[in-house]
């Protein structure tokens, strides 16, 4: 893989391959290979190559101006140091859970918003707003909510009797109040995402599996679910790749504390970065890229596999 | 389904979606109208004293205007990373969808690597500093473009594809090079699609904190999503500017909602399917 591959060499243009071989000679010059070029060079200098030199410098010790090799020393220190390691295992905690919520609410509300419920379309837009409004906004916001003894949510608790918890400064509940934070946030998106699918389902498969008496539960069993299943998919692995890669709200809410119980590598790369540990805020990125690509590519072709043999 | 279960079925969901989704805006209008003292106890209590206009002013007028400033970078920022996205992105998704060679493959990956990867941020840095562009506003003008780009292509690609080729070739027939048959024939069949792309981006950019964390430090040159983490920091006590704050930069999402909602859905569901 070369940084500059989106521009192939002149020579291998005009030579027809068998693919062109079909469209009038002359025709393939109107899509010229300079169309790429400019996207191309941006693309390349400002994430292909920091892409490829982050796995360089992850094995250094570096100020931006000076680096010097120091072999995986970066990587033990990112295992060996638990707090480190917490962030690691959180990562994947939070990305879990925020999806697994996203999916289910997503559909629960898909179906609820795709059925002849009334003010149908108000409803929609409550739900998809959050979605644009900006994430820092919405930490803060609920960040005060959470307050242990202020928050309106546990004095709402209060009011029929119940001992809310600290939402954020109980150190084994932080990470899951942001997470909670985040599907009231992203819910939006994966609902609009499974109306889509819903809707394309056509009616002749509602029709017949009524014509058979089926009930709700086997409509949704045997209809909906697997008929919407790219949209599952495709929920999925969109949150997942934003939960893996998931920085700001955390950051917004909690700095990835108390302590450092709800940091992730995202915070993690940030907190080294500030501190001026380059080399070590690099190998944080590479383990985050080698955790993504590792969690989505496999499973992405599963997800596929499964829509095909549907 | 039953009309009374229609009936009641909505009004539960609408109580639900109330107490969910419609009273954290409330509460962000309700403490940014407060006087200090009321806003830092952040609850729910009517405001004593309506201080709109007040807020208004002060948070405006705030450490030498730095969210007017903010405001204006932000803008600009918006405004140019979208632009290009749009043009190159088209560009690339055009010769992309049209013309398949040996390299599809390969750039078809590029771009689908660009939605899942992580940027990795200090070699960014590294490149912007060689650059003589970090900390500038056109350096993360163009890591915006970067890293938006992937997206605007898979977009674009998926609309191109339902633009018959015989129109290009009417085009080249007639003697339209390559870049009059971009302009004047393909971009403007993409404006519904265009119109997608600049919503979504701009929503997405406008929102954006981590990007100028990283790349745009200093106060003095902060973006709007920035000033709220400022005030959020240093003054911790006036709640009632904090969440005037947050109500202002909510206000261009919002117009952009109201005006163009169903692009925005278009855009968001149609791009994550395809991608």
């Amino acid at each position: 893989m070369t940084t500059v591959a989106p521009t192939p060499p002149k020579t291998t243009e005009r030579a027809p391959t068998p693919v062109r071989a079909r469209r009038a000679h002359g025709t393939h010059s109107s899509y010229p290979t300079w169309f790429y070029l400019p996207a191309a060079v941006i693309y390349g200098a400002l994430f292909l190559i920091p892409t490829l030199a982050s796995f360089y410098f992850s094995l250094t010790r570096w100020t931006i101006f000076k680096s010097t090799f120091i072999g995986l020393d970066n990587y033990t220190a990112f295992f060996q140091e638990p707090a480190l390691v917490k962030g690691f295992v959180n990562t994947f905690l939070y990305a879990i859970v925020t999806s697994g919520l996203k999916v289910v609410l997503g559909l629960f509300l898909g179906i609820l918003l795709t059925s002849q419920i009334r003010a149908r379309g108000y409803l929609r837009s409550a739900v998809f707003f959050p979605v644009l409004v900006s994430t820092v906004g919405v930490g803060i916001t609920f960040t005060a909510f959470m307050d242990p003894s202020t928050g309106a949510i546990n004095k709402a608790l209060s009011a029929i009797g119940v001992d809310g918890p600290g939402w954020l400064t109980d150190p084994s509940l932080a990470l899951f109040s942001v997470a909670l934070v985040d599907v009231w946030k992203g819910v939006g998106l994966a609902t609009v995402i499974y109306i889509a699918g819903i809707v394309s389902i056509p009616d002749e498969y509602h029709e017949a599996a009524k014509l058979d008496g089926a009930n709700a539960w086997q409509l949704l069993r045997n209809v909906v679910l697997p008929l919407s299943w790219p949209a599952t998919s495709t929920v999925i692995i969109l949150s997942l790749i934003g939960g893996l890669r998931s920085f700001d709200l955390i950051w917004a809410m909690t700095r990835g504390g108390p302590g450092f119980s709800s940091d992730v590598v995202a915070s993690v790369i940030y907190k080294q970065y500030q501190a001026g540990f380059y080399g070590l805020s690099t190998a944080g990125n590479v383990i985050l890229f080698l955790v993504v690509t590792a969690v989505i590519v496999p499973l992405s072709r599963f997800l596929a596999r499964k829509e095909v043999q549907r | 389904m039953r009309n009374s279960t229609r009936t009641w079925l909505g009004a539960l969901s609408v109580t639900v979606s109330i107490v969910v989704f419609v009273v954290p805006f409330a509460f962000i209008v309700l403490t940014a109208v407060k006087d200090p003292q009321q806003a830092a106890q952040l609850d729910f209590s009517w405001p004593r004293h309506f201080r709109l206009v007040d807020n208004f002013v002060q948070v405006l007028e705030a450490r030498d205007y730095i969210l007017v400033i903010a405001f204006v970078n932000s803008v600009i920022l918006t405004v140019a990373s979208v632009t290009v996205m749009v043009v190159l992105g088209a560009m690339v998704a055009f010769v992309l969808q049209r013309r398949v060679t040996r390299w599809t493959g390969l750039i078809n990956f590029l771009v689908l690597s660009g939605l899942i990867i992580p940027p990795a941020v200090v070699p960014t840095i590294w490149v912007l500093q060689k650059a003589g562009l970090f900390g500038t506003l056109p350096g993360l003008i163009l890591v915006e473009i970067a890293f938006g780009l992937s997206f605007s292509i898979l977009l674009f690609r998926a609309f191109i594809a339902t633009i018959p080729r015989e129109l290009d070739e009417a085009a080249i027939i007639d003697g339209a090079s390559p870049l009059r048959l971009f302009l004047r024939v393909v971009l403007p069949m993409l404006r519904s699609v265009v119109v997608t792309v600049i919503v979504v981006q701009s929503v997405a950019v406008f929102n954006d904190f981590t990007n100028p964390l990283y790349f745009l430090p200093g106060e003095q040159n902060a973006t709007v999503q920035l000033t709220l983490f400022n005030f959020q920091s240093q003054y911790s006590t006036s709640y009632n500017l904090l969440f005037m704050d947050i109500l202002l930069i909510t206000i261009p999402p919002l117009i952009m909602f109201l005006f163009f909602n169903r692009q925005i859905v278009a855009g968001m569901t149609a791009g994550a399917v395809k991608g």
